[in-house]
């Protein structure tokens, strides 16, 4: 459940950026590699984001598959769903992960101001 | 570019701008280099089905790991400046670790100056066992908040450090929360990673564990003094961790007889030469 002390990370993070304006979507970049599980983090968000100005804010998970490139023969790949990391090509074994470690705030949605004009 | 998210629920939905998509697969590419968050500056879309219409969107592209990956930094600082060494020992709950770290020290005692971060849930039970052998223990409760955590992070390990007379030391062992998912994520600030995996676990479990067992350079295969009562199948653990880490040491082992525990002192030995 480290869902939860990520949560209290993501707090710090978006209410610096939103600078008090209304959030209605926070958007996360979770990579395969990384052991989030989406569920558990929008569940554990409700909690922390309860009765503070974040309240009735929702986190958007967008999942990075995970690449990996042979360090032998360059042959990149991704990683696919068994985690066997060596190169799909030539068998070698010394591969670097290239994406799928990626954990971010990508972006924020902000609640339009009541005074702005609202589009579509 | 476009934006045709894949959610982890299986929902779609597409957000304003030109599609790259792939129309057989709902597939793009994503979210490595050279991504472009450009246009979210200062953006307005539509259609966010059940928000506002007319939300501003801001680009943040911040790592969530950011302040827990700083403090690890400082805490490597403050190892390398008085010339400490720092393992992070992780495994699954009763793998090991404790007997081990008590063997380890009954062996390196006059050789290495040790100081132990001992991360408990709830009690001093582990700190207890490891007294009485001229090392300094440091113990972090995890269990104090909400919920408890289920590993150490960089400012709890931050938090122990200055209880360690850090000067006199040569190594810290980081007994880290018993748990093969979290503590893989937290850098703490340490110099190698080790798991002790016990054979009681089953074989599967490095394909089910991918990420911890891929970021460990050592791997101590415990309890191995079991072999006779157990049908493990050890070439078929190996192949498995093979497959997710291919280039991790393995040291075969029993806390409890002893065997193989030489050879993991001296691979901490080999750390404490390694040149900085
Ligand atoms: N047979 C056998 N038992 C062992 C061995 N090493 C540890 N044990 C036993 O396994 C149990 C758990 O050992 P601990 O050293 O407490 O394990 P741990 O990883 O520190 O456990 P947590 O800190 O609770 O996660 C104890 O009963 C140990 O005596 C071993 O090599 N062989
Ligand atoms: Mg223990
Ligand atoms: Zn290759």
């Amino acid at each position: 459940m480290h869902e939860l002390s990520l949560c209290g990370s993501i707090a710090d993070i978006v209410s610096r950026h939103a600078e008090g304006r209304t959030v209605t979507v926070i958007h996360v970049q979770v990579g395969q590699l990384r052991q989030v599980v989406p569920d558990t983090l929008a569940f554990c968000w409700e909690m922390v984001s309860a009765d503070t100005a974040l309240d009735g804010s929702v986190i958007e998970v967008e999942t990075v598959p995970a690449r990996m490139r042979c360090r032998k023969c360059g042959h990149s790949d991704e990683v696919g769903d068994l985690p066997v990391f060596a190169c799909h090509d030539c068998g070698g074994i010394d591969a670097e992960i290239i994406a799928g470690e990626e954990f971010m705030v990508t972006s924020l949605d902000l609640a339009a101001e009541p005074a702005g004009e609202t589009g579509t | 570019m476009g934006r045709f998210h894949r959610h982890a629920d299986g929902t779609e939905h597409s957000h304003d701008g030109p599609d790259n998509t792939d129309p057989s697969t709902g597939d793009h590419e994503h979210g490595h280099e050279g991504h472009e968050h450009g246009r979210e500056g200062h953006e307005h879309t539509g259609d966010h089905s059940g928000y506002a219409t007319g939300t501003e969107r801001v680009a943040v592209l911040e790592r969530i790991f950011g302040e827990n990956d700083k403090t690890a930094a400082a805490n490597r600082a403050s190892l390398a400046a008085n010339g400490v060494r720092a393992v992070n020992l992780m495994s699954s709950p009763g793998a090991g670790k404790t007997t081990l770290l008590r063997e380890t020290l009954a062996r390196l005692k006059g050789e290495a100056r040790i100081g132990i971060v001992e991360g408990d849930i709830e009690t001093s039970l582990d700190a207890d066992r490891l007294a009485g052998f001229g090392a300094s223990v440091a113990l972090v409760n995890t269990g104090n908040g909400f919920g408890g955590e289920c590993h150490l992070d960089a400012p709890m390990v931050g938090s122990a450090l200055p209880r360690l007379p850090l000067a006199d030391l040569d190594l810290v062992l980081i007994e880290n929360v018993g748990n093969l998912v979290c503590p893989a994520e937290f850098d703490v600030g340490e110099d190698a990673r080790a798991m002790v995996y016990a054979i009681t676990e089953g074989e599967e479990k490095p394909l089910k564990y991918p990420v911890m067992f891929r970021s460990c350079q050592l791997v101590v295969v415990n309890k191995i003094d079991l072999l006779p009562h157990l049908d493990f199948d050890m070439d078929g653990f190996l192949g498995n961790l093979r497959a997710v880490n291919p280039g991790a040491t393995v040291i075969q082992a029993s806390a409890r007889t002893g065997e193989g525990v030489d050879a993991w002192c001296d691979w901490l030995r080999a750390q404490l030469a390694v040149p900085r």
